[in-house]
Parts: C-alpha cells; sequence; structure tokens
C-alpha cells in the first residue's frame, strides 16, 4: 500500500495541488490595488502631413509623453506595457486606433518617465480623412503578471486636432 | 528484478474482473480530460482555450514555455489586446499584440494589424503573400491570463516523441498493476 510509487505520487500531487493555490492567490491579491496612474501628452510638433499616392493620409509628429505608472506595479507584475494610441472616428470608419509609441517598463523605478519621440509607427489613415479631424490621444497599458490574470486599462490624455491642409 | 517480477506476478493473477475494473478506471480518466477540455472550450467559446507559447517573440513578457488562457466574445477587438490569430496557409497560431484598428461603421468589420514586442516590424511579413490586414475571422481568441513554465511538458513531448511514450507506458503499466 505505502508503495514507493504511492508515496511518489501523492507527494507530486500535494506539491502541484499548493503551487497552484499560490499561484491563484497572488493573482487574486492583484485584485486589491487600486492604482492611480497619470499622464501627460503633448504634441509638440506635425513634421509632415501628405496624402499618399494610393489615396490615404499619412501624418508624421513628434510627441512629448510623460507619465507615472508606478502605482500599477504589484509583487506579481512581470512587467507593464504601455502605448500611445490615436483614436478617431472617420466617415468610413466608426473606431480607428493607431498605436503611436509604445514601452515596456520592467521595474518600478522605471515607471515615472518622461520623453519626446517621433511616431515610433507611421500614421496612416484608411482613406482620406485626416485633414481637420479630432484626435483622442490615449494612453493605454496592459500589465503582465508574474502569474495569472493580466489587466489593461487606459487614459484619454488630450484631443488634438489635426491640420486643416497637407504640408 | 524483483521489482519486475512482483509486478508480472501481478498481472498474471489477475482477475477477469479485476480487468475489467481497471479498463473502465482508464476509461473514466481519459473521457474525464476529453470532459475538461470540451468543457473549457464551451465556456471560453475559443476552440484552442490554452495554448503554449513557442517563440520569443513576445519577450520578456512570454517566453516560450508558458501557457496562455484564451477567451473568445462578441466584444470588439482593441489595440494592445494579445490575440491568437491563424494565418491562411500557416499551421501554427501566432501570439501577437494589436497595434492598429480600423472598424467600419455599422456591419462592425474589422481590420486589425498585429506586432511581437521584441519584433521590430510589424507582423505583414508573417501574413499570407498580400495581406495586410487581419479580420475577425483570423482571429482564435484573446489571451487573458498567464502560467509560467508549464508548456515546456508539452514542448518536450512534441520534441522528443520517446519521452511521451514512455510517459504514456508507464501510467498505463501504473494503472494496470494498482490494487484497489
Amino acid at each position: 500500500m505505502h508503495s514507493f510509487g504511492y508515496r511518489a505520487n501523492a507527494l507530486l500531487t500535494f506539491s502541484l495541488t499548493i503551487l497552484a493555490l499560490m499561484a491563484a492567490m497572488a493573482s487574486f491579491s492583484d485584485n486589491f490595488n487600486s492604482p492611480s496612474p497619470a499622464a501627460h501628452v503633448q504634441v509638440l510638433n506635425v513634421n509632415r502631413f501628405q496624402n499618399r499616392p494610393n489615396g490615404d493620409d499619412e501624418i508624421g509628429m513628434t510627441l512629448s509623453i510623460s507619465a507615472d505608472l508606478q502605482s500599477l506595479f504589484t509583487w506579481n507584475t512581470k512587467q507593464v506595457f504601455v502605448f500611445l494610441a490615436a483614436e478617431y472616428g472617420t466617415p468610413k470608419n466608426a473606431m480607428n486606433q493607431v498605436s503611436l509609441w509604445d514601452g515596456i517598463i520592467q521595474l518600478k523605478e522605471d515607471a515615472k518617465f518622461s520623453t519626446k519621440v517621433k511616431n515610433k509607427y507611421r500614421f496612416i489613415d484608411q482613406g482620406s480623412n485626416l485633414r481637420g479631424r479630432d484626435i483622442n490621444l490615449t494612453l493605454h497599458w496592459h500589465i503582465m503578471p508574474k502569474t495569472g490574470k493580466m489587466f489593461a486599462d487606459k487614459l484619454v490624455v488630450t484631443g488634438f486636432q489635426l491640420p486643416h491642409s497637407y504640408r | 528484478m524483483g521489482w519486475i517480477g512482483e509486478q508480472i506476478d501481478s498481472v498474471k493473477s489477475m482477475q477477469f474482473r479485476q480487468l475489467l475494473t481497471q479498463a473502465v478506471s482508464l476509461g473514466m480518466i481519459v473521457t474525464s480530460a476529453l470532459i475538461i477540455w470540451k468543457g473549457l472550450m464551451c465556456i471560453t467559446g475559443s476552440e484552442s482555450p490554452v495554448v503554449v507559447v513557442l517563440s520569443g517573440s513576445m519577450e520578456p513578457g512570454f517566453k516560450r514555455g508558458d501557457i496562455l488562457f484564451l477567451h473568445m466574445s462578441k466584444e470588439p477587438i482593441r489595440a494592445g489586446e494579445i490575440v491568437v490569430f491563424n494565418v491562411d496557409g500557416r499551421e501554427i497560431p501566432i501570439v501577437h499584440r494589436v497595434i492598429k484598428v480600423h472598424e467600419r461603421e455599422g456591419s462592425g468589420e474589422v481590420d486589425v494589424l498585429t506586432k511581437g514586442d521584441n519584433n521590430f516590424g510589424d507582423d505583414r511579413l508573417l501574413y499570407a503573400e498580400g495581406q495586410m490586414w487581419l479580420q475577425r475571422h483570423h482571429i482564435m481568441g484573446r489571451a487573458v491570463g498567464f502560467l509560467p513554465y508549464v508548456g515546456w511538458v508539452t514542448i518536450i513531448m512534441t520534441e522528443q516523441p520517446i519521452i511521451k511514450y514512455l510517459l504514456i507506458g508507464a501510467l498505463g503499466l501504473l494503472v494496470i498493476t494498482s490494487k484497489e
């Protein structure tokens, strides 16, 4: 009855159960964190604004981004993926989201940052609807845990009206 | 030798009725595993509720051998979500992050562009030739939960089939020879 195999099996089952329970508890403890992130984004300059040969509008801009995301970090946080998206609606598309910049933050100390960047991904519309368009610049973050449930949230930082003419 | 001899003896001395019981309990194990898998499919609405990360394209967030839990709901796809998608002509699904979304008025049809966090460029090179966007039907689910390392079990088993057969054999023997 108490053979080697029986004991090994019991030990393995028990340790796996405990491990799963600990992982579940670590993930559950994330729910008690109520973060208060803050962010400020400003469009410093529209570098170029043109209509591409295929008819789509493209815009290039310089952005100043500063944020304090330190309160997002808990003991179960592996990294925070943060990105800035331009969000707008056009007659063709009810919802457009274009990521302009993103970054990976692995340390809580690095979660308070301020940076000046050109858009990292091309800001191209589907069609020529960007002239004079009002866009929302939204800072999103996606929290990747060491184990368990992932969290995501966002903060609409600022509205901006694109130029009325190509340049 | 003593141990092996004992096991063989125990198999030999087995009665027909006992054999039947063992077969039933083995069947129970297999079917309950199947029930759990199919049940997960129902709850999550995704045809593969759990996927193993096979590449390092989402590092440092997801490493090779990590497990992701998927969920597929009717909710619209938004930038920043990590989705699992199938590209026509590719067998292995890819887990990457959405960076651009263009959603039509009314019909809700959506064009999505993805990128791996650890990749330099976006995924247009991975898509089928000439494909610029992913549509809804390419996407199998979005990642909602994460468990590290567990997926190594399946990676090792698919890459070293011998270990798989050894494990199945050992477990089978254990079921057959165990009393009660």
